[in-house]
C-alpha cells in the first residue's frame, strides 16, 4: 500500500495519506455493496422456498434452498421460451438493422463533399430538440401504420437514435480523409469504401453503439406496453411486468396454472434472474465500451 | 464518383498530390457550375451525391415517419379527436383541451411533481456523481483491480430495465415480507405501509434514481478530472497541499464549467420525466399519485387507461413546446459558459 507514496515525505504525512486511501476504499466498497445487494437478494430469493420468503422475508442467502421456482417455470416453459424468442428476435433485428442504417446515415453526414451533409445533420439533430409527443406518435403507429400487435412495432419506432447517429458521425469524421480519397482513386464506390475502409476502422464506435442498442431492445417493455396485446408477441421484460400483478400470464394455458398452488414470489424472482442473466454477461464482456461510449465525442463537428 | 479516376488517371502524381488535385478541382467545378446547363448540373450533382443520399435514405425515412410525422400530428391537441375520423378530419376545438387540462387541477400537480422531482434529481445526482468521480480518481492508480471492481459494480444498475428495478424496490418495501419492514420490526419499530404512503416517495424515487444512474454519470466527471493537467497537482504537492486542499483548490474549480454545463442541459430537459422510473417503481399505484404522478405518466394514462386523448394531447403539447423553449434557453446559457460545449 505504501509503494506509491514518495519516501521523501514526512512519516506522519505518509500515515495520513494511507489512512485517507483506506477510507476512500471503504467508501467505494460500501457504495459497491449498495449497488450489488439487490442483485444478490434476487438471486438468493429465486433459490429459496416460497414458504421461507413468505414467512421470513427476503434475505441475502437462499433460505431453505430449493429449485422449486425454476422447476415450476421449466414445467410449462412455452410462454417463457416464446418471450425469449421474441426478445432475441427484436434485439438482433433492431440491433443489427439500427446499427446498419444509422452508420450509413452517419457516414453520409461525415462526408463534407456530400451536398446535403449539413441539411441532413440538422434534420437528425432537430429531432433531439423537439418532438410531437406521445399522442400523435401513438395514433400514427396504431391508426395509420396499423402496427398494433405487429413485431415491427417493437423494432422500428426506436431503431434510429439521433444521438447515436451524431456520435457515429463524429467518429467517422475523425478518420483520415486521405484513406477515403485513396480508395476513391483506386476506383472503389461509396458502398465499398464504407464496408471495406470505414467499418473496419470504426469497430470501437460501432461496438459501443451496437451494445447500447442491444441493451435498449433487450430491456424494452415500453413499446410492448403500448402496442402488444397478443400473448404470442410479448417480449421478456413485458412478460415480467405482466406477472407482477398476474402470475397466470406465465402460462399459455390458463387452466394449467390456476390448478395448483403457484410459488408466486419465487417464480417472479426466478423469471427476473433469467431475464437479467444475459445482460450481466454482455455487461462484463463489454464494460470498457460503455465507459468509452459516454466519453466518446459530442454532437458538434 | 468513379469519374475522378478517368479525370485524373492520365496525370502523373503521387497519391497525396492527387488528393489535393481532387479537392481543388471539386471546388473549382462548384464555382463554375452556374455556367453549365441545368441538366448537366443535375447530372453532375446526381453522380456525386446519389449513392450517399441512398445510404442516408433508410434512416432518414425512419426519422421522417417516427419523428417528423408526429410533429405534424401535434395539432391533435387543438382537436376533438375521434379515432374513426383520424387526426386531420377531427373537428377543431381551439383551446378546449387545454381548458379541461388546466381546469382540472391535475395540470398543476403533474407540472409541480415533474419540476420538483427532476430538480431534486439534478442536485442529488450532481453531488453523488461528482463525489464518486473524485473518490475513484484518488485510488485510480493505487489499485487497478479494485478500481475496475468498483466501477463495474456502480455501473451495473444502469443496464437493468425498470421492470427489474421495480422488483428490487418491491422486495425492499412491500408490507408483507419486505426487507425494510423486517429490519424496522426487528429493531422494535412499527412497520410502514410504503405503497400507500405518498409522503415517502420523493425520497424513495430520488434514492432509486441515484442507485441506478450515479455510477454511470460519474464517468463524465471522472473523464473531466483525467483531463486536468497533472502538473497542477504536482505543484500543489510541492507546496505541501494535502489531498483535501488539492480537491478544493484544483479539482472542483476546474470541473465547475463541466458541472454547469451538465446541469444546464439537465434543466433543458426538466419537463421530461423518466417514464420507466415513475411508472414502474411506484407500480402505477393511484394512492401514490399525489407525489409520483408526472407529465409523462399522466399523458400515458390519459391516452391508454382513461381514454382522454384530448387532455393527453394537450399535456403532451405543453411539454413539447415548453421543453423546446427550455432547451433553447439552456443552450444559450451553455454557450455563454463555454462555446465549445453548447449543443448548437
Amino acid at each position: 500500500m505504501l509503494k506509491n507514496v514518495s519516501l521523501t515525505l514526512p512519516q506522519n504525512y505518509q500515515h495520513r495519506a494511507t489512512i485517507g486511501k483506506i477510507l476512500v476504499h471503504l467508501l467505494l466498497l460500501a457504495f459497491s455493496i449498495v449497488a450489488l445487494i439487490p442483485f444478490v437478494m434476487l438471486l438468493a430469493g429465486s433459490f429459496s422456498s416460497e414458504n421461507a420468503i413468505a414467512t421470513k422475508g427476503y434475505s441475502l442467502l437462499p433460505q431453505d434452498a430449493s429449485f422449486q421456482a425454476y422447476q415450476f417455470i421449466l414445467a410449462d416453459p412455452a410462454q417463457i421460451f416464446n418471450s425469449y424468442f421474441i426478445t432475441i428476435t427484436v434485439t438482433l433485428g433492431g440491433g443489427s438493422g439500427g446499427l446498419l442504417v444509422m452508420s450509413l446515415l452517419a457516414y453520409a453526414l461525415s462526408r463534407k463533399d456530400f451536398a446535403l451533409h449539413k441539411l441532413l445533420a440538422f434534420y437528425v439533430f432537430f429531432t433531439m430538440l423537439f418532438n410531437g409527443g406521445l399522442v400523435p406518435w401513438y395514433i400514427l403507429i396504431t391508426q395509420y401504420l396499423h402496427l398494433k400487435d405487429n413485431i415491427l412495432a417493437l423494432i422500428l419506432p426506436t431503431m434510429v437514435v439521433p444521438w447515436f447517429v451524431l456520435l457515429l458521425r463524429t467518429y467517422f469524421s475523425g478518420l483520415p480523409s486521405e484513406l477515403i480519397e485513396a480508395a476513391k482513386i483506386d476506383g472503389a464506390g461509396e458502398w465499398r469504401i464504407f464496408f471495406k475502409v470505414v467499418v473496419p476502422l470504426s469497430t470501437p464506435a460501432l461496438a459501443t453503439v451496437g451494445l447500447f442498442l442491444v441493451l435498449n431492445y433487450w430491456n424494452d417493455w415500453w413499446l410492448a406496453l403500448l402496442f402488444i396485446d397478443d400473448k404470442k408477441l410479448v417480449p421478456l421484460q413485458y412478460l415480467l411486468y405482466t406477472i407482477q400483478s398476474n402470475i397466470d400470464a406465465l402460462s399459455t394455458d390458463p387452466n394449467l396454472v390456476s390448478g395448483g398452488p403457484i410459488p408466486a414470489i419465487t417464480v417472479r424472482l426466478a423469471m427476473a434472474v433469467l431475464a437479467i442473466g444475459p445482460i450481466i454477461f454482455a455487461f462484463l464482456f463489454a464494460q470498457k465500451y460503455f465507459v468509452r461510449g459516454v466519453t466518446l465525442g459530442g454532437v458538434k463537428e | 464518383m468513379k469519374n475522378f479516376r478517368t479525370q485524373n488517371g492520365g496525370r502523373n502524381a503521387t497519391a497525396l498530390d492527387r488528393t489535393n488535385l481532387i479537392s481543388s478541382q471539386t471546388f473549382s467545378e462548384q464555382a463554375n457550375s452556374p455556367s453549365l446547363s441545368f441538366p448537366a448540373r443535375l447530372n453532375r450533382w446526381r453522380r456525386r451525391n446519389a449513392t450517399l443520399l441512398l445510404m442516408a435514405l433508410p434512416a432518414v425515412l425512419l426519422l421522417f415517419v417516427f419523428a417528423y410525422l408526429p410533429m405534424i400530428g401535434i395539432v391533435v391537441a387543438f382537436k376533438d379527436y375521434r379515432a374513426a375520423k383520424g387526426i386531420f378530419d377531427s373537428d377543431w376545438i381551439g383551446f378546449k383541451n387545454f381548458e379541461f387540462l388546466f381546469g382540472s387541477g391535475d395540470a398543476l400537480k403533474i407540472i409541480f411533481n415533474t419540476l420538483f422531482l427532476n430538480a431534486l434529481f439534478i442536485v442529488t445526482m450532481t453531488i453523488a456523481a461528482l463525489g464518486i468521480a473524485i473518490l475513484m480518481n484518488e485510488i485510480r492508480e493505487h489499485s487497478k483491480w479494485l478500481t475496475n471492481f468498483y466501477q463495474s459494480a456502480l455501473l451495473l444498475p444502469h443496464f437493468i430495465s425498470y421492470v427489474i428495478v421495480s422488483y428490487f424496490v418491491f422486495a425492499f418495501l412491500n408490507s408483507d415480507n419486505g426487507m425494510v419492514n423486517h429490519v424496522i420490526t426487528a429493531a422494535g419499530g412499527e412497520p410502514v405501509s410504503w405503497y400507500t404512503s405518498p409522503q415517502y416517495w420523493p425520497t424513495i424515487l430520488t434514492s432509486v434514481n441515484l442507485w441506478k444512474h450515479a455510477g454511470f454519470n460519474s464517468i463524465i466527471y471522472l473523464s473531466g478530472i483525467l483531463a486536468i493537467n497533472p502538473d497542477y497537482y504536482e505543484a500543489a504537492r510541492i507546496d505541501g497541499a494535502n489531498k483535501w486542499q488539492q480537491i478544493k483548490g484544483i479539482t472542483l474549480p476546474l470541473l465547475t464549467p463541466l458541472v454547469i454545463i451538465t446541469t444546464l442541459l439537465a434543466i433543458g430537459r426538466i419537463f421530461y420525466a423518466d417514464f420507466g422510473l415513475f411508472f414502474q417503481v411506484p407500480r402505477d399505484n393511484s394512492l401514490l399519485y399525489s407525489t409520483t404522478d408526472v407529465i409523462d405518466t399522466y399523458v400515458f394514462r390519459a391516452l391508454r387507461v382513461t381514454g382522454d386523448v384530448g387532455q393527453a394531447a394537450a399535456a403532451g403539447f405543453f411539454q413539447a413546446v415548453v421543453g423546446f423553449l427550455l432547451v433553447l434557453a439552456a443552450n444559450w446559457a451553455v454557450r455563454r459558459v463555454d462555446k465549445e460545449k453548447s449543443l448548437f
